[in-house]
């Protein structure tokens, strides 16, 4: 019962701040309400028992994703951009295939959401190890490989995001 | 009131990526276009996280941390392009940048 409650709480938190983040005319406005979504996003981790994932998503995306565009948005000047059209030409055949793709989603969950029973028959995790714990097992045993090919990506745009925001090229 | 579901949060899921797409497709700024990506990935991480929740393996939650991983150097390098594009055409409007159209 809770957890129906709590669910549709941060539901709502997520939706919300997404159709806020992509209609307000202001940028700063947008990022806020992009927090809030990213909030709800955090919450709904929580209740799937990713403790460690809500963790990250409040330090690395609230903190700093969301610091950083902040900074860029004071960096650039959106005064005009404020004042200008929101929306492009094209937007009437972007809502068309939106609203498309929306119609098969809703066709696919109408026909297939009796086919997801799956959570009785996998076995649970050994109790008494956290959440984190068995996290760092698995990404430093069996997913060694691609975590170090992340740690290189993430040098790769260190470097090419300072060397982006240099004066002269 | 129905207990909450993998479907459940699959049809959020779901929701939020149309969102994220309306946001890409139809906005003009750049900033708010690079935000509706992130919307886009948090999407993808709803979905990673129910499965990985719902067949109690842990192989969902680590690919989110590569989800977020690609989005935070998605974020840095996008802004960073960001700024580059500004100091040289004075402009964040995506449909105003038009160099390479003919």
């Amino acid at each position: 019962m809770l957890d129906t409650v709590l669910f549709y709480s941060f539901a709502a938190l997520v939706l919300g701040g997404g159709v806020l983040t992509i209609t307000r005319r202001n940028a700063v406005h947008s990022a806020i309400s992009l927090i809030v979504s990213l909030l709800g996003v955090a919450g709904l981790y929580l209740l799937q028992q990713a403790e460690f994932l809500f963790a990250v998503q409040i330090v690395l995306y609230v903190g700093g994703i969301m610091v950083l565009f902040l900074f860029v948005i004071m960096l650039v000047n959106l005064d005009d951009a404020a004042r200008d059209r929101q929306f492009n030409g094209q937007w009437v055949v972007a809502l068309a295939a939106v609203a498309a793709v929306a119609a098969e989603l809703g066709y696919f969950f109408h026909r297939g959401s009796g086919s997801f029973h799956i959570a009785e028959a996998a076995a649970a995790l050994p109790a008494g190890t956290g959440n984190t714990e068995a996290l760092a097992d698995s990404l430093f045993s069996e997913y060694l490989l691609p975590f170090e090919i992340a740690s290189v990506l993430l040098l790769v745009a260190v470097v090419g995001s300072v060397i982006m925001a240099k004066k002269r090229i | 009131m129905h207990p909450v579901t993998t479907v459940h949060y699959l049809a959020l899921s779901a929701a939020l990526l149309l969102i994220g797409t309306i946001g890409v497709l139809t906005r003009r700024n750049i900033v708010i276009i690079l935000m509706s990506i992130e919307l886009i990935l948090n999407a993808v991480n709803i979905n990673l996280i129910a499965f990985s929740h719902a067949w109690h393996n842990l192989g969902g939650q680590v690919f989110a941390i590569f989800v977020i991983t690609d989005a935070v150097a998605e974020a840095a390098v996008g802004l960073g392009i960001l700024i580059a594009l500004f100091r040289n055409k004075e402009t964040v409007q995506a449909d105003e940048i038009d160099l390479l159209k003919w």
